[in-house]
């Protein structure tokens, strides 16, 4: 944790520089999202965050009996948003942690996972009706010309650079240790039936290992977060091609998306967040940064 | 949520909804389906349910429990499975929409815990998913070479037909949802401007149109039909005359598109 010295210190200068850096990163990304039940079940257990200002983005997908599967993806999503905004008032993501040698970006977003991880185990622990519940969880901040991303079991987060789609979280799903191990190709995982098994998930064990990964961001970048239920039903070469073709109306894409994997049979609930990097977000670090960036 | 419908000789007695983990049946009144009837055992057997799965398990009764007309003593319960005890029957229904598509309690995500499930993917039995060969996909920069290729002439919209491989088979065929029919291709014709004469098929899911920067519209292949809907610019597609608003609009045979200052014709084929 922070000494009380620097703490003052941040506090006290705390409402100019963030101003400064909250209107430039709310120009600098535009986001859109969409999540719907699907076709076949009744109720949404995903639960999607996002705001530009902070330059978050969270994607929850719960699971557990009847509506805890709600409970804990909202509550993933809820504790990790109040707790970040809380955060970023007095802390920068691109300082460094002083205790564990991190940038604050990183140690957040560990840190509030941690909290929401402890927040729904105590629910499912306390509480007959939640027992069991957990939620699979891709959280991303963007800051300083980059983008950080903690992931647990299988959503997803992918980026469309320059025409190219790729994956850049890997699962945490039994499927993928199947495949890293060579025992099945990637081919033939989309016809496995042990899609739904997850390795590691959000709220069902006292401590939760989140995968952290930074990457740089580069103007033109979109960024997208997903449910399994939409990479399990539209594949990714349409996925990709479908928000190439509709970037320039990223609500539309979203919309796009969601419609596609209902089109194919919508089996699962589906929620997609696009983040699309508008221009350089470089981190105002210069006292004569820091004024210009007031003006942005 | 799955249920189970008590009925004797044909006679429908009552729906036990299963709400619980662990559902009692017996002939004792604390259990959660009391049957009172003496071929009942006091406790006679239980069902566990978990998430969308049930299990039924014997509870040593006397008569002992058939499912299907097979003595059990563990059974993992599928929609319309019949559990008796004595001359009573339990018809099992799974949750509606679980029922609907066998394979979607399948797909319920559940957790794999490490601890339990030892050494994770070795431990698991090696089965390896049958795998049926899939169209290759073909790049899709080489699709809108061909294309942009064929609409450079300056000045005129770019018809851009983006690939987009056809969905694989495990996931489109099953669920066609309302049992929508696969419609027809179509086709949009140019009808003014130096690309007149031109025509495009659209076979894809989605094919945009339009000058990008100036006016985008998508048509979109779904199973209900054909739709148009704008991507960007400031001024909107013109159907038949009429301005569309953001919406996507249904497509019908014949209707004609006016994009960017060019007219064409939507037509089935």
């Amino acid at each position: 944790m922070l000494t009380t010295q620097r703490e003052r210190t941040a506090v006290e200068r705390s409402s100019h520089r963030s101003s400064g850096r909250h209107i430039s990163l709310a120009s600098a990304l535009e986001i859109a999202s969409c999540t719907d039940p699907g076709v076949v079940r009744s109720h949404n257990e995903d639960s999607i965050v996002s705001d530009a200002v902070m330059g978050l983005a969270v994607l929850a997908d719960g699971m557990g009996g009847y509506n805890a599967g709600e409970v804990a993806s909202g509550m993933a999503t809820t504790v990790i948003a109040s707790e970040m905004e809380n955060s970023l008032k007095r802390l920068r993501p691109y300082d460094t942690d002083g205790a564990s040698g991190r940038p604050y970006g990183h140690q957040l977003l560990l840190d509030h996972i941690a909290k929401a991880n402890t927040s729904i185990y105590q629910a499912a622990q306390s509480q007959p009706q939640y027992s069991g519940m957990g939620t699979t969880l891709v959280a991303g901040l963007f800051y300083d010309n980059v983008v950080a991303f903690a992931h647990i079991g299988d959503s997803r987060a992918y980026r469309l650079r320059n025409g190219e789609f790729t994956q850049i979280t890997k699962d945490h799903s039994l499927l993928q240790e199947q495949i890293d191990s060579g025992m099945i190709t990637a081919e033939q995982a989309r016809f496995s039936h042990n899609k739904n098994l997850v390795t590691r998930a959000l709220g069902i064990d006292p401590t939760v290992d989140a995968e952290l990964k930074q990457y740089d961001a580069r103007p033109g970048d979109i960024y997208l977060l997903c449910s399994d239920g939409l990479n399990d039903m539209v594949p990714d070469e349409d996925i990709g091609s479908t928000l190439e073709a509709l970037s320039a109306n990223l609500k539309l894409a979203a919309q796009q998306l969601v419609q596609m994997a209902n089109d194919n049979g919508g089996r699962d609930n589906v929620s997609v967040i696009l983040v699309r990097v508008l221009r350089d977000y470089a981190a105002p670090r210069g006292l004569l940064a820091r004024m210009l960036g007031w003006f942005k | 949520m799955a249920k189970l419908i008590l009925s004797m000789d044909g006679l429908v007695l009552k729906e036990y909804p299963l709400t619980k983990e662990r559902t009692s049946i017996g002939r004792k009144p604390h259990n959660d389906i009391q049957i009172d009837n003496l071929a009942v055992s006091g406790e006679h057997a239980v069902i566990v349910t978990i998430l969308n799965d049930s299990f039924l398990e014997d509870l040593g009764s006397t008569n002992g429990t058939l499912v299907n007309g097979q003595p059990i003593k563990k059974h993992f319960l599928q929609n319309n499975d019949v559990i008796e005890l004595g001359k009573y029957k339990l018809k099992y229904l799974a949750e509606v929409g679980a029922a609907a598509a066998k394979t979607a309690d399948f797909e319920r995500t559940m957790v794999l815990r490490p601890k339990s499930g030892g050494a994770g993917a070795p431990a698991e039995p090696a089965v390896p998913a049958m795998s049926t060969p899939r169209p290759v996909a073909q790049p899709v920069a080489a699709q809108a070479a061909e294309v942009l290729a064929a609409a450079t002439s300056p000045g005129m919209p770019v018809l851009d037909q983006r690939k987009v491989a056809a969905p694989s088979p495990s996931v489109s065929a099953p669920v066609a949802p309302g049992g929508a029919v696969k419609p027809q291709v179509a086709a949009i014709q140019v009808l003014t401007g130096t690309n007149a004469g031109r025509e495009l098929e659209l076979s894809k899911p989605l094919t945009t149109l339009g000058k990008p920067g100036v006016q985008v519209a998508v048509i979109t292949k779904r199973p209900q039909g054909y739709f148009i809907t704008h991507v960007e610019g400031a001024s909107f597609p013109v159907l038949n005359g009429r301005t569309l608003d953001a919406q996507a609009h249904a497509l019908g045979d014949h209707d004609v598109i006016e994009l960017a200052g060019v007219k064409m014709e939507f037509y089935f084929k």
